[in-house]
């Protein structure tokens, strides 16, 4: 029985040494020197400043801009200090109002006359989630148009231009990642 | 179901079985301690650690010395984890100044990662320092898993040995399954991950200003993002590979960070049932027939593409309180539809479906969409996979050792409709061995029932529950079906982190994982001194179609009688609800 203590002892000591030490640094290593910029979390740049990273979302609630989902993190929406998704069973009442106030904040500026994508309503698994899908992002173009006095073409082109297809084809959804599409037309009107 | 879909569950099964015989012959070997080529470079390493450890590799263990050595080592990884926790504050590696997490809380996740459930009361990012992660949570990650896959491999000899009064060394089962096949395909894993996005830094949490500033709750502007980084792929690798399923940030493999393109997440889900599918053609091998291994895989398969199926469309439906809103839930090329709260716009229906079952099936418990907000149907499917005793591919080794408990059941079974003893790859099935079995599937079912009884009974437990009406009694269902099997995922809504349900699950997870591994040893034991008898004409051959069908109809007729009442004042109830709707 000692001989058993023993050996779980020196046992989880080397194991910790090898398994909790030696194999995060290894990788970590190797992270830094093959993929420094995808190990350090995708940070963009505009300049030299730091505004955002590509694959964490950001609140927007401005018409000049595209929104991304509804975030339940705490306290602020896109905490990504404290990911967090709503846990709202599919019949729980707030599911149902937290729908409702999302709709009528769209519905305030120009939108389409047809129904709402699904994912402009929802509240995302992580509260942040870069991405909507394609229709969520026709579904916004009059509104971000009208805000910017641009034409509806010339959205939907930055649009299609930031639209990512399946992985090879095949993996995933078709989606746009929101913050680089309001990065570029941020640009698009500084350019001009 | 859109064509998309089909054709990536055709991928991710497809990609599966080419995997499983490459890496199940390749772990045969490794447990034989004959691997070539890779095993001159690890053995050095394999026979200092004995040295240390004062371990004489041929040494031989009866059961019951197998189990204390599996038990003491369990309880020196518990002390060790509960104990970081407790002193986080004063060690190194804690940029974020986090401070010791509490007496209840630090039991709880100490249970849960030595008994490889990798239940989650806390949020990762700002309960636990990167020490702590790294040192603890990751550490238990791998030997936990390890643990599991020798109790696997001892069974698997007591039906090789005959008359042998051992079962093997715990030690050796325990380092080769670490040295030969989780860190080297933890370490390719975390590689690859980090190249599609997924962090690996000791810095501290990233500053970011916002491009439009936003208001918190309390109507102060806020310009800034804080964002939380670390060692997060080294430790997602392998919580992916040893069944473990402890995410690094709070909301697991739906967190960008931890699971940021289709193709990260394709190889998260493929880790998720890699090794417990290879492992059935380990087992045929070792046993020296391989199709008895192809069975017990083609059992498993089946379930697992009819709940797969069952999930896919139940998510693919439409919310009617949505529906009634106005909102499209139709799926088309630029959406995937369905219901999405809850889930992630870049793996949509069909990747959040097949990983809720692939989590639920194995004992994983990682999860890519919160299955708190999934259908009701697609919410009793992943619970249902888990009250089957976690054997549908299961925990590493765990859920392999569970399903030949019920292939043994089968064979009774079917012996008392012929009147025949009954037999299993040569050994005779006897009294103990029944009484065995019987425990290690009643404990766990006992522990599920009564530990939601209780839990609905008192104040305490009703006051977690998030979720109003039926679906708050499955959150409490939920927790502790996952708890009890040694899973880990969860109705994330229900509040866990408090002192009632720290020790509730607590308890469930020991249940779960000591009330059946230790008969399961004894069983390996009983049939390691028995000498192997001749297949005779009454003998019922183990390796047949109808053989599969027997095991199926045993796991499912145990699972249904079981749970059936529980589920109807559940999901069923909610469904039902939904209907009228």
């Amino acid at each position: 029985m000692l001989k058993q203590l023993r050996s779980s002892l020196v046992l989880l000591a080397a194991l910790t040494l090898l398994t909790g030490i030696v194999y995060p640094i290894v990788v970590t290593v190797i992270a830094q020197v093959v993929f420094p910029h995808q190990a350090n979390g995708s940070i963009l740049h505009v300049g030299d400043k730091i505004v955002g990273s590509a694959l964490i979302g950001q609140p927007f609630s401005n018409p000049k801009y595209f929104w991304g989902r509804p975030s339940a993190t705490t306290p602020i929406s896109y905490n990504a200090a404290a990911s967090s998704g709503s846990n709202y069973g599919p019949l729980n009442p707030a599911l149902k109002k937290a729908a409702e106030s999302r709709i009528a904040m769209l519905r305030k500026y120009p939108t389409p006359n047809s129904p709402v994508p699904v994912d402009l309503v929802t509240a995302s698994a992580s509260g942040l989630d870069p991405h909507t899908s394609l229709a969520a992002a026709e579904y916004q173009v009059p509104r971000v148009a009208t805000a910017r006095k641009m034409s509806e073409e010339a959205v939907r082109e930055l649009v299609v231009r930031y639209a990512e297809g399946r992985q090879f084809g095949l993996m995933g959804e078709p989606r746009v990642n929101v913050l680089r599409l309001n990065l570029a037309l941020d640009q698009f009107h500084a350019v001009k | 179901m859109t064509t998309s879909s089909l054709v990536q569950i055709a991928l991710y099964l497809g990609a599966l079985l080419v995997c499983v015989k490459p890496l199940g012959l390749y772990m045969a070997r490794a447990y034989s301690g004959h691997v070539p080529y890779f095993g001159r470079v690890v053995e050095p390493l394999e026979r200092l650690l004995y040295r240390l450890g004062g371990i004489d590799q041929k040494a031989e263990m009866s059961w019951r010395k197998y189990a204390t050595a599996l038990l003491t080592f369990s309880f020196v990884g518990f002390l060790a984890v509960y104990g970081l926790q407790r002193l986080q504050g004063m060690l190194p590696l804690n940029p974020e100044g986090l401070l010791a997490v509490s007496p209840d809380s630090s039991f709880n996740t100490a249970v849960s990662f030595t008994t490889n459930t990798n239940w989650q009361g806390y949020s990762g990012e700002n309960t636990m320092s990167y020490l702590t992660q790294m040192l603890g949570l990751a550490v238990q990650n791998f030997v936990s898993a390890a643990a599991g896959m020798a109790v696997l491999v001892a069974l698997i000899r007591g039906f090789i040995r005959r008359q042998s009064a051992t079962i093997g060394n715990f030690w050796v089962d325990l380092v080769r399954g670490i040295l030969y096949v989780l860190l080297p395909l933890s370490l390719i894993l975390a590689v690859v991950l980090v190249s599609q996005g997924v962090v690996q830094t000791f810095s501290r949490y990233q500053q970011v200003s916002l491009l439009e500033p936003t208001v918190d709750a309390t109507e102060k502007t806020v310009t800034t993002q804080q964002i939380a980084e670390g060692p997060a792929a080294s430790q997602i690798a392998i919580k992916q590979l040893g069944t473990n399923g402890g995410g690094f940030f709070n909301v697991n493999s739906a967190h960008p960070f931890e699971n940021p393109t289709p193709l990260s997440d394709f190889l998260e889900m493929l880790a998720i049932l890699l090794i417990p599918a290879a492992l059935c053609c380990t087992f045929g091998e070792m046993v020296g027939d391989r199709r008895q291994g192809w069975v017990v895989l083609a059992a498993m398969f089946f379930v697992f593409i009819v709940m797969l199926g069952v999930s896919c469309i139940s998510e693919q439906q439409h919310n009617p309180t949505l529906a009634s809103l106005g909102v499209d839930q139709t799926p088309s090329p630029l959406q995937s539809g369905g219901n999405m709260e809850g889930k992630e716009v870049r793996f949509g229906i069909v990747n959040s479906s097949i990983w809720s079952v692939a989590t639920t099936a194995a004992s994983n418990g990682s999860v890519n969409s919160m299955h708190d907000s999934f259908m009701p149907l697609g919410g009793l499917v992943a619970m249902w996979l888990m009250q089957l005793g976690e054997v549908i591919f299961g925990g590493v080794g765990s859920g392999l050792y569970g399903m030949i408990v019920f292939a043994i059941v089968g064979v009774f079974i079917a012996g008392l409709m012929v009147g025949r003893t009954p037999e299993y790859l040569g050994k005779k099935i006897g009294a103990y061995e029944m009484k065995m079995a019987a425990l290690v599937i009643l404990l766990p079912c006992a522990m599920v029932l009564l530990g939601t009884a209780c839990a609905v009974s008192v104040q305490a437990g009703r006051e977690g529950m998030l979720n109003p009406g039926p679906h708050g009694f499955t959150e409490v269902l939920y927790a502790l079906s996952s708890t009890s099997n040694n899973n880990g995922s969860a109705f994330a809504g229900l509040g866990v982190n408090t002192p009632f349900y720290n020790g509730l699950l607590g308890l469930a997870m020991l249940v779960g994982r000591f009330c059946v591994m230790i008969p399961t040893l004894a069983i390996a034991g009983s049939l390691a001194s028995k000498n192997s008898v001749p297949v005779g004409p009454g003998t019922l051959p183990t390796h047949s179609p109808l053989f599969v069908v027997l095991l199926i109809a045993v796991i499912v007729v145990v699972g249904a009688l079981s749970f059936f009442p529980a589920l109807a004042l559940g999901p069923i109830v909610e469904y039902l609800t939904l209907l009228s709707r």
